[in-house]
């Protein structure tokens, strides 16, 4: 018999309101995967078993109660990558700058799927203030892909893609700034989306770079995504970057899969020389199996793409020093016992709680916004995110979403890049231009490697069209059944 | 592009950072190698290109300053976690600005 773990969030609502079995026996399942395989395989940073039963006995007394209201998130344990704010517990970004810090509060999201019944695992591991595509920047050590224990889950939400693809909880939420939630989704054969900018509170989750940062559910299949995405979607008087746009039920758009006729792009910026060929072979099959089912397939441009890496590098470290300016050891976080002025205080705390990728991008951040140079760097990169943004809108008038792989390869191994932050960076080459114009996609698992490697696609769509990324996946799952 | 020294000692004071003499010939390799790599934009023509902060067409968001809920958090809470609060005389003690 399987574990109840490897259920999805659907199949665990069926059972858990049909009696089947109870949120104390799911939880339970979940936090004895942990206890298996999490020594090995790193994904949980902190584990919260008191807390998951006790979360697990009141979801259970309320469907004993004959409630009719009961959500499908109810009673269904979930996992949270470590920048979201948990209120009275630990939240570190895995850096050793926070490492013991524990927020009065929760983040809006967290809140949101408490009120709808999630039972909290734990946290999960993240390179350091999620800047990496790894996870190995973590100050508590990388996590490991479950296809091969050599290779990393890919970053920076790689434990959140861990415990999803090795059955250690239901679901999870990660954050995507440049290709993090897709990228170990990919690397992991789970199913992400990363949204439209603002479609999700970030309120109480740790800022990496403003205008680029996203959260977003980290899902065993389209139809979980959904659901987390109708409770987490929408305004929130507390982040005044999520606009007043309207959540559709995501649900209510997977009800009837029809691609007939919807016209997909495929990008040739993003089908080049130097890739794995496996990838380009999986996501041509997925693609052919939606034009089987009446999609029409043709290729588009979106021009500005080889430039698309130097504007996240540009933006992204730059907004990266602003927001890491507040880890200064006075209002929380880790601080230095051995200077005797301000100036030296703050030198020592961020010299030694900041990790090397951290130094890297708030060094190169503050290079870029400073005085003489301000113009050639930061404000360029903002006139070529313009010329990237413009090459979406023009795409989407042709087309109504867009195929593309997610990385050039599948999973690569632990420290291959240790010597080389230039290569690292590569990595993110086919992510960076959808949080550069701010429009979500959609990571879906569509074959492997040879060597049994997970491999992605991302479908892209225009800014708040998740409903028909949606759609496109379950057509895609359903197809590929 | 290739940072001096003095660059790289510049940029980690204006970052608040300190760096040890190992990390300073390391930095000032790697951070040259990245300006390198994204001063490709210079070939970009921009000109007349508008520069964009906000990806969905936000401005300035404002509503009355009126308390519309209760505090998600009693203030001494957030104060409790700094390593320098000082709960009996109320304060947050930090090293003197001036020596």
């Amino acid at each position: 018999m399987t574990t109840l773990a490897a259920l999805t969030i659907h199949e665990a609502h069926d059972g858990l309101t049909s009696k089947k079995f109870s949120s104390r026996e799911l939880t339970s399942a979940c936090l004895a995967a942990i206890q298996e395989k999490n020594a090995q395989l790193n994904a949980y940073v902190h584990v919260q078993e008191r807390g998951a039963l006790a979360a697990a006995a009141k979801a259970d007394a309320m469907i004993a109660a004959g409630r009719e209201d009961i959500g499908p998130l109810r009673g269904v344990p979930a996992a949270l990558k470590d920048v979201f704010s948990t209120a009275g517990a630990p939240t570190t970004a895995c850096s050793n700058i926070l490492k013991n810090f524990i927020p009065p509060y929760d983040a809006t999201a967290v809140s949101r799927l408490k009120k709808a019944g999630m039972v909290l695992l734990g946290k999960t591991n993240t390179d350091e203030f999620t800047c990496g595509a790894s996870t190995e920047t973590s100050a508590f050590g990388t996590s490991k892909n479950p296809a091969d224990p050599t290779r990393t889950p890919g970053g920076s939400s790689g434990g959140s893609a861990v415990a999803v693809g090795a059955d250690m909880c239901i679901y999870a939420l990660g954050t995507d700034t440049g290709g993090s939630i897709r990228q170990p989704a990919s690397f992991c054969g789970v199913t992400g989306l990363k949204v439209t900018y603002g479609r999700v509170s970030r309120f109480g989750v740790i800022s990496m770079a403003s205008s680029l940062d996203t959260i977003g559910p980290m899902c065993k299949d389209v139809t979980d995504v959904a659901i987390v995405m109708n409770e987490i979607a929408g305004m929130d008087s507390f982040d005044s970057t999520t606009p007043d746009v309207a959540v559709p039920d995501y649900l209510e758009a997977l009800k009837e899969i029809d691609v007939r006729g919807i016209k997909i792009g495929l990008p040739r910026e993003y089908f080049i020389p130097g890739m794995d060929p496996q990838v380009e072979a999986c996501v041509q099959a997925a693609v052919k199996e939606l034009q089987k089912k009446g999609a029409i397939v043709r290729e588009v441009s979106l021009p500005n793409t080889p430039y698309a890496l130097a504007v996240y590098y540009i933006i992204c470290p730059s907004e990266v020093s602003a927001n890491m300016a507040r880890y200064d050891g006075i209002r929380y976080g880790a601080g230095t016992n051995s200077s005797r002025d301000l100036f030296s205080y703050y030198t020592k705390t961020r010299g030694a709680g900041f990790g090397p990728e951290m130094k890297r991008r708030i060094m190169i951040g503050t290079y870029c916004l400073s005085a003489g140079y301000y113009d050639a760097y930061y404000k360029k990169a903002q006139q070529v995110r313009t010329l990237v943004k413009r090459d979406f809108d023009e795409a989407f008038k042709e087309v109504d979403v867009l195929i593309a792989p997610v990385a050039p390869t599948p999973a690569f191994k632990i420290g291959a890049h240790a010597n080389d932050p230039v290569q690292m960076y590569l990595e993110d080459v086919f992510t960076v231009s959808i949080n550069i114009a701010g429009v979500p996609a959609l990571a879906v698992p569509c074959g492997a490697s040879r060597g049994g490697l997970p491999i992605g696609m991302q479908i892209i769509g225009p800014q708040f069209g998740e409903d028909l990324l949606l759609k496109v996946g379950r057509a895609y799952e359903l197809a590929h059944a | 592009m290739q940072l001096t020294r003095e660059e790289v000692l510049h940029i980690a004071s204006l970052a608040r950072i300190e760096l040890t003499e190992d990390e300073m010939i390391k930095y000032q390799e790697e951070l040259s190698n990245i300006l390198e790599y994204v001063g490709m934009l210079q070939k970009v023509d921009t000109a007349g290109i508008e520069p964009i902060s906000q990806i969905t067409d936000l401005t300035n968001r404002t509503r009355p300053d009126e308390l519309l809920r209760a505090p998600l958090a009693a203030p001494d809470s957030l104060l409790a976690c700094s390593r320098l609060f000082d709960a009996s005389s109320h304060e947050i003690l930090v090293p003197p600005v001036f020596e």
